[in-house]
C-alpha cells in the first residue's frame, strides 16, 4: 500500500486487529472456526479498504503528503476506541477457537521443537507474499500496479485507470491485515490498542527490508523477531527493546552506508533476471 | 475525415492561461506540426488534448466524438497517445514491460510487439534492460513505441529532438517518415523548424498561448514563420488552410 | 505603467493592536492565583501546558515539516527526568526547569540520525523512539515499571503556595517559549524556516541550511515538550510512565494544531484553547472523547487541512501577530 500510494497509513495495525476482533466475534458467538471465518472476514476488510479509500485516503493525497499522515493517525484513533467502547480492555485470543493448533509442536531434536502455529503462519507470509511479487513480475495488471506507483501521471497517459489500480492495491493491503489479524490472534493476545504495537512491528519490518522490496519485507520482518527474541532472552522486558534495537541498528546503518545494503542487493539480484 | 479537432480550448497552467481560443484540426493520415518559442503553450496543449490537462473552456473532438470530459486513461482508450516531453518512461521497468503497457488502452490494431522493434530495430537487445539504463534515443524510441503498442488513431509527439544529438534525431525521425507513410495522424511539436517543416502537411505556430499561423507546409516560407514565431506581425493569418 | 510604491513593514495597525490585547491577557493571566479558585487555577495550568504542546508541535510539523508522532517521547522525558533531579535533592521547581532544558542534552544527539529519515520513516522513528524511551525508562527501579513513583518533595509546600507557584512557573514557561519561537520566526532563521515550510529546495538553493534549521526546530520542540511534561508532572505530582508516555498527548497536539491551523503561529494557541474548552466540557465521558477527537481531526484533514486560523488568514487575509513581512502601498497624500 505504501508502494503505490505512497500513502504512510498509520491505521494500517488498528485495522489488523479489527480483523482480529472481526474473527474472534465470529468464533466466540457464532462458533465459526477462525480459519473458515478468515473466508468471511477477508471479503468484508476488502470493502471497509476500498470505503476508506474512496472516502479517506484519496483526499488525503490529494491535499499533500503530510495529509495522509495526520488522517490516518485520526483514523487509528477513531477504530482503536471504538473497539474499546465495543470490547472493553480484556485481551482476547483466538487461541481457544483453534483446539490443540495453538499450542501443538513439532519435535524436531530433544531440545528444539517448533510451534506448528508459528510455522504455519511463516509458510502463508511465504506464500502470500511470494504470489504478490509473482503478481507484480508476472501479470499485466501487476505491471500496471507498479507503472502506477511509479508515475501515475503517465500511467494514466497510457491508459491506466489510477483510481482503479489503487483501490486494487488497497483491497490486497486489506487482505494481508486480515491475514496478520488472523495470525496475530492465534499466535498471541490482542486488546483494542493493540493497533499501535502491531504498525510499529510493520513499519519496522518493512523499513529494516527496505521499503521497496517485497522479500525485503519479509527479511525484515524475521530480522525484527531475532532482535525481539534475542532481547527476550536477556531480559523480560527485553522482548520490545530488542526489537526497537534492531530497528534502529538496521536503520541507521543503512543511512550510514549508502548502497550496501540488502535491499540494493536484493534489488539488483531481481533485476537481472528476466522479468 | 477529421480525425482530431480542437475547439475553442483555454487551457491553464496554474495561475497562467496556457492555451487562449485554440482551434485546429488534423485529418486523417495527416501531419500537423505545432512550433512554437518555449513558453507558448504547446506542451500545455497536448497535455490538455492528451487529458493529462483538464481545459477552462473549449472541447476536443477524436473522429468526431467529445472526449472533454473524459480523463487520460479514456481517451487513450479512444485512441489518443500522447509521447510525453522528456519521454516518462516508467524508469524501473524494463523495456519490454514498458512496452508491454501499452496494451492497457485495449485497442487491436497492427501494432504488435514485432512491428514495433521492427520499426525500431535498435531496441532489440535492450529488451530486458531497464528503461533507466537506455540512451536517449533509445528512450525515445521506446516511448514511441509504448505509445503505438495502444494502437492510437492520433499520435502525439512532445518535443521529439528535446536532449538528442543531431545524429540521433536523424535516425528517430526516419522512423517518423515511416509512420507518415503508414497512415498514422500525427500532432508533433518541435522546436528545430527545419526539421518540422520537412515532414509536416501543416504547420501551426503559437505565441503566448494563441495560434498566430495556421498554414499548409507547402511553400510556406522560413520568414512568415519566423515573424509567426517570434510575433513580429501581429494577428492571425490563414492560408490555404486544412479543413 | 505607472509603478507602485510600496514599504515593507513588519508592524500594522492590526498587529500592534493584537499584540497590545495578548500583553494584557498575560498581565491579567499573571495575576490570576489572587481571584482564581483552586481548581480553576489547576485548568489555567493545564491550558497553558496544552499551548506549549501545540506550538512545539505545530513548529516541528507546521514550520519544519517534520511531523513526529512520538512527542511524548520527550514529554514523559521532562518528567522523568524532573523525578530523578528530585530525588537527587535538588529543589523541585528548579528540577522541573533544569528536566525540560536537560532533554536537550537527548535530542540534539539524537537529532543527528532521526533527521536523516524523511516524512512517514521520520514519522514511525518518532514513535519507536518514544517507545523505546518508555520501555528504557521503566527498567529504572526508581520508577518501578509502570506503577512509577511520586515527585514527593512537592508536598513540602502547602497546597495553595505549590498552585500558585505551578501556575506561574507554567505561564512563565509559556511565555518563554511563545517569545522564543515570536523571536526565532522573526528573525533570519525564522525566514529560513518559513522558507522551509513552503518550498524546501527551493530553500536550500537559496542557502539556506536546510538541516541544520530543522535542528534547530526539533531541539525547541523536544524542548517544549520536556518542559511541558515537568509541569503536567507539578500538576499531577505521580509519574506513571504510561500515562507520559502514552500516544494520547500526540493525539492530543495533532488535534490542537490540525483543528487550530497548520503552520501559523496564532493558530496552535488558537487549537489549544478549543481542545481545553472540548476538554473541559465533554472529557469526561471518557472513550467516546477521544473517538470525538480523532473523528475531528479526520474531518479536518481532509476538509480544512489549514485549521480555522489557516481558513480565517486566506479568507480575510488576516494576520495578527508579526511574524511575516507585509507589503503597504504607500499613497501620495503620505509623502
Amino acid at each position: 500500500m505504501f508502494q503505490v500510494m505512497r500513502i504512510i497509513n498509520l491505521a494500517h495495525g488498528s485495522l489488523a486487529v479489527l480483523a482480529a476482533f472481526a474473527l474472534f466475534v465470529l468464533a466466540d458467538r457464532y462458533g465459526i472456526s477462525p480459519f473458515l471465518g478468515i473466508l468471511i472476514v477477508l471479503p468484508a476488510m476488502a470493502v471497509v479498504g476500498w470505503v476508506l479509500q474512496v472516502v479517506v485516503l484519496e483526499r488525503a493525497s490529494r491535499a499533500g503528503r503530510l495529509v495522509p499522515i495526520l488522517a490516518t493517525f485520526g483514523l487509528s484513533i477513531v477504530i482503536d476506541n471504538l473497539l474499546f467502547q465495543q470490547f472493553g480492555a480484556n485481551t482476547r485470543s483466538l487461541a481457544p477457537y483453534i483446539g490443540d493448533l495453538s499450542y501443538d509442536s513439532w519435535q524436531i531434536t530433544d531440545d528444539i521443537s517448533v510451534g506448528k502455529i508459528a510455522v504455519l503462519t511463516l509458510v502463508t507470509a511465504v506464500v502470500v507474499l511470494g504470489t504478490i511479487q509473482i503478481f507484480l513480475s508476472f501479470t499485466q495488471l501487476g505491471r500496471a500496479v507498479r507503472a502506477t506507483a511509479e508515475d501515475p501521471d503517465t500511467a494514466g497517459l497510457v491508459g491506466i485507470d489510477a483510481r482503479r489500480i489503487n483501490a486494487l492495491a488497497t483491497a490486497i493491503a486489506m487482505a494481508s491485515v486480515t491475514l496478520a489479524g488472523a495470525a496475530l490472534g492465534m499466535r498471541a493476545t490482542f486488546d483494542a490498542y493493540a493497533g499501535g504495537t502491531q504498525l510499529l512491528f510493520a513499519f519496522e519490518a518493512a523499513v529494516i527490508g527496505g521499503a521497496g522490496s517485497v522479500w525485503g519485507t519479509l527479511f525484515g520482518g524475521i530480522v525484527l523477531a531475532l532482535g525481539q527474541s534475542i532481547g527476550a532472552t536477556i531480559a523480560p522486558q527485553g522482548f520490545l527493546i530488542g526489537g526497537h534495537v534492531a530497528f534502529f541498528l538496521v536503520l541507521f546503518a543503512r543511512l550510514a552506508i549508502p548502497g550496501s545494503n540488502f535491499r540494493a542487493f536484493l534489488a539488483g539480484a531481481l533485476r537481472s533476471r528476466p522479468a | 475525415m477529421t480525425t482530431l479537432a480542437v475547439e475553442h480550448l483555454d487551457v491553464r497552467h496554474g495561475q497562467l492561461q496556457a492555451a487562449r481560443d485554440v482551434s485546429f484540426a488534423v485529418g486523417s493520415g495527416e501531419t500537423l506540426a505545432l512550433v512554437g518559442a518555449n513558453g507558448a503553450g504547446k506542451t500545455t496543449l497536448l497535455r490538455a488534448i492528451a487529458g493529462a490537462h483538464l481545459p477552462v473552456a473549449g472541447r476536443v473532438l477524436i473522429g468526431g466524438e467529445d472526449v472533454t470530459a473524459l480523463p487520460a486513461h479514456g481517451r487513450a482508450a479512444l485512441g489518443i497517445a500522447l509521447v510525453p516531453e522528456g519521454r516518462r518512461l516508467f524508469v524501473e521497468m524494463t523495456v519490454e514491460e514498458n512496452l508491454l503497457l501499452g496494451r492497457m488502452t485495449g485497442r487491436r490494431g497492427e501494432w504488435t510487439l514485432e512491428r514495433v522493434l521492427a520499426t525500431f530495430p535498435n531496441l532489440k537487445p535492450r529488451l530486458k534492460s531497464r528503461a533507466g539504463t537506455l540512451s536517449g534515443g533509445e528512450q525515445q524510441a521506446t516511448a514511441i513505441g509504448r505509445a503505438l503498442m495502444g494502437n492510437p488513431q492520433v499520435l502525439l509527439l512532445d518535443e521529439l529532438s528535446l536532449g538528442l544529438s543531431p545524429l540521433v534525431v536523424d535516425r528517430v525521425y526516419e522512423s517518423l517518415t515511416t509512420l507518415m507513410r503508414s497512415g498514422t495522424t500525427i500532432v508533433l511539436v518541435e522546436q528545430d523548424l527545419g526539421r518540422a517543416l520537412s515532414v509536416a502537411d501543416t504547420v501551426v505556430c503559437m505565441l503566448e498561448g494563441r495560434i498566430v499561423l495556421e498554414s499548409a507546409a507547402a511553400g510556406l516560407s522560413r520568414e512568415r514563420i519566423t515573424e509567426a514565431y517570434f510575433g513580429l506581425r501581429a494577428g492571425r493569418e490563414q492560408q490555404g488552410a486544412v479543413p | 505603467m505607472s509603478a507602485m510604491a510600496v514599504s515593507v513593514e513588519r508592524w500594522t495597525t492590526r498587529s500592534r493592536v493584537a499584540v497590545g490585547v495578548v500583553i494584557v491577557v498575560l498581565i491579567v493571566l499573571a495575576f490570576g492565583p489572587l481571584f482564581l479558585t483552586a481548581g480553576q487555577a489547576d485548568r489555567l495550568t493545564a491550558l497553558f501546558v496544552y499551548v506549549i504542546l501545540a506550538a512545539m508541535w505545530n513548529a516541528l510539523a507546521g514550520f519544519g515539516g517534520l511531523i513526529s508522532v512520538g512527542q511524548q517521547a520527550f514529554f514523559g522525558l521532562g518528567a522523568y527526568f524532573a523525578v530523578r533531579l528530585a530525588d537527587a535533592g535538588i529543589n523541585p521547581f528548579l528540577a522541573l526547569f533544569v528536566a525540560g532544558l536537560a532533554v536537550a542534552i537527548v535530542a540534539v544527539p539524537l537529532s543527528y540520525p532521526m533527521l536523516r529519515l524523511r516524512g512517514g520513516e521520520f514519522a514511525i522513528g518518532t514513535w519507536v523512539v518514544a517507545e523505546l524511551t518508555h520501555l528504557l525508562v521503566n527498567l529504572d527501579t526508581l520508577v518501578r515499571g509502570e506503577t512509577g513513583t511520586s515527585l514527593i518533595s512537592l508536598n513540602t509546600y502547602d497546597a495553595p503556595a505549590r498552585r500558585a507557584y505551578i501556575y506561574w512557573l507554567a505561564l512563565a514557561v509559556m511565555i518563554a517559549l511563545l517569545g522564543v519561537l515570536f523571536a526565532l520566526l522573526r528573525s533570519r532563521t525564522g525566514a529560513a524556516i518559513q522558507a522551509l515550510r513552503d518550498d524546501e529546495v527551493a530553500a536550500a538553493s537559496l542557502g539556506v541550511r536546510v538541516v541544520g534549521t530543522k535542528r534547530i526546530l526539533f531541539t525547541l520542540a523536544a524542548v517544549g515538550a520536556g518542559l511541558a511534561g515537568a509541569l503536567w508532572l507539578a500538576t499531577a505530582i505521580t509519574f506513571q510512565p504510561k500515562t507520559f508516555f502514552g500516544v494520547q498527548w500526540t493525539a492530543y497536539m495533532v488535534f490542537m494544531v490540525l483543528v487550530g491551523g497548520i503552520g501559523t503561529f496564532e493558530g496552535a494557541i488558537l487549537g489549544a484553547v478549543i481542545f481545553f474548552l472540548l476538554e473541559t466540557w465533554f472529557g469526561a465521558t471518557g472513550v467516546w472523547y477521544l473517538i470525538g477527537l480523532g473523528a475531528t481531526a479526520v474531518l479536518f484533514s481532509l476538509m480544512l487541512p489549514r485549521g480555522l486560523w489557516g481558513a480565517a488568514e486566506d479568507r480575510w487575509s488576516l494576520r495578527l501577530l508579526p511574524v511575516g513581512y507585509q507589503l503597504k502601498p504607500r499613497t501620495a497624500s503620505k509623502e
